[in-house]
């Protein structure tokens, strides 16, 4: 299935997990800081309801 | 119905809502078909060998390292003109984003340099013309930090944009205006004599889609997460004073 690099095997796969690796770490920031400022919004209207 | 409804954040929450799925959805099916194609399925250049695969990366990730920068000129300006917070919101939320393509344009540029040109860097305008922008994103992200009053962090983080986008534009037209350099002009050439065959050209549109859709995508996603800092920044400072 691997198609044959021949002499630029190594920079071709490290340009994709480089690439890959770099956009997966954006993503998953992305979606960890969405969900603690959500969070953190819940608690704080919570705190504001109940006085 | 006027643009102007988006800016405010509770019409904007409800549409991003709505699009946000379908958007991360078709980002990630365009990606996957984009450089699979590309990775598996197109052959060799016959002067730059397997090294060809990694414009799938470079190429979509260099434009939108210019295009995120223009998206946040657009949002800056508005900002500055008509005071919408989310606007300004947006142009934050877009610069991580920026800062990631523009990484990936220069280590891919840099790998693809190495066996093609013979160095990973050189001081070649196109080159030195993106470093230099990258700089200008690090540079507005660690502004946007620094400073705690948010209304003053966007007006002065608008002209940092406003400074930056002549780098913008030079990383876009760097081989144009100086004509020397190991790099290449535009890749996506609308002439017919130096565009890229056929065979690279379908799945790179593709895989641009994809990183295109995965911008936009992200832009909602980070740009409503701002939204709730703000609010919640609004709400901590009213218990503080309580």
């Amino acid at each position: 299935m691997m198609p044959d690099l021949g002499p630029y095997a190594t920079y071709v796969t490290l340009a994709y997990v480089v690439s890959l690796g770099l956009l997966a770490a954006l993503v998953a920031l992305s979606v960890w800081q969405g969900k603690r400022v959500k969070r953190q919004l819940a608690e704080a209207e919570a705190r504001r309801k109940n006085g | 119905m006027s643009i102007w409804e988006y800016a405010n954040p509770r019409r904007f929450m409800a549409f991003t809502d709505r699009w946000m799925p379908w958007l991360f959805g078709l980002a990630g099916i365009a990606m996957v078909v984009g450089l699979v194609w590309g990775f598996f399925f197109t052959p060799d250049d016959f002067r730059q060998g397997s090294t060809v695969k990694i414009i799938y990366l470079h190429v979509p990730s260099a434009m939108m390292a210019i295009n995120a920068w223009i998206m946040m000129l657009v949002a800056s300006l508005v900002w500055l003109i008509r005071r919408h917070h989310v606007s300004a919101l947006a142009a934050k939320a877009a610069a991580p984003i920026g800062v990631t393509m523009t990484l990936i344009a220069l280590a891919t540029g840099a790998i693809w340099g190495q066996p093609m040109w013979g160095t990973w860097w050189a001081w070649d305008p196109r080159l030195t013309s993106f470093l230099i922008l990258f700089l200008f994103y690090v540079g507005y992200v660690a502004l946007w930090a620094a400073i705690e009053d948010p209304d003053t962090a966007a007006d002065l983080t608008s002209v940092l944009c406003l400074v930056g986008s002549v780098f913008a534009l030079l990383s876009r037209y760097a081989v144009n205006f100086w004509n020397q350099g190991l790099h290449q002009g535009a890749t996506l050439s609308l002439d017919k004599e130096e565009n890229i065959a056929d065979v690279f050209w379908f799945p790179l549109l593709v895989s641009i889609a994809g990183f295109v859709l995965l911008f936009v995508a992200l832009v909602f996603y980070r740009t409503r997460t701002e939204i709730r800092a703000r609010r919640l920044h609004a709400l901590e400072l009213r218990e503080r004073m309580a």
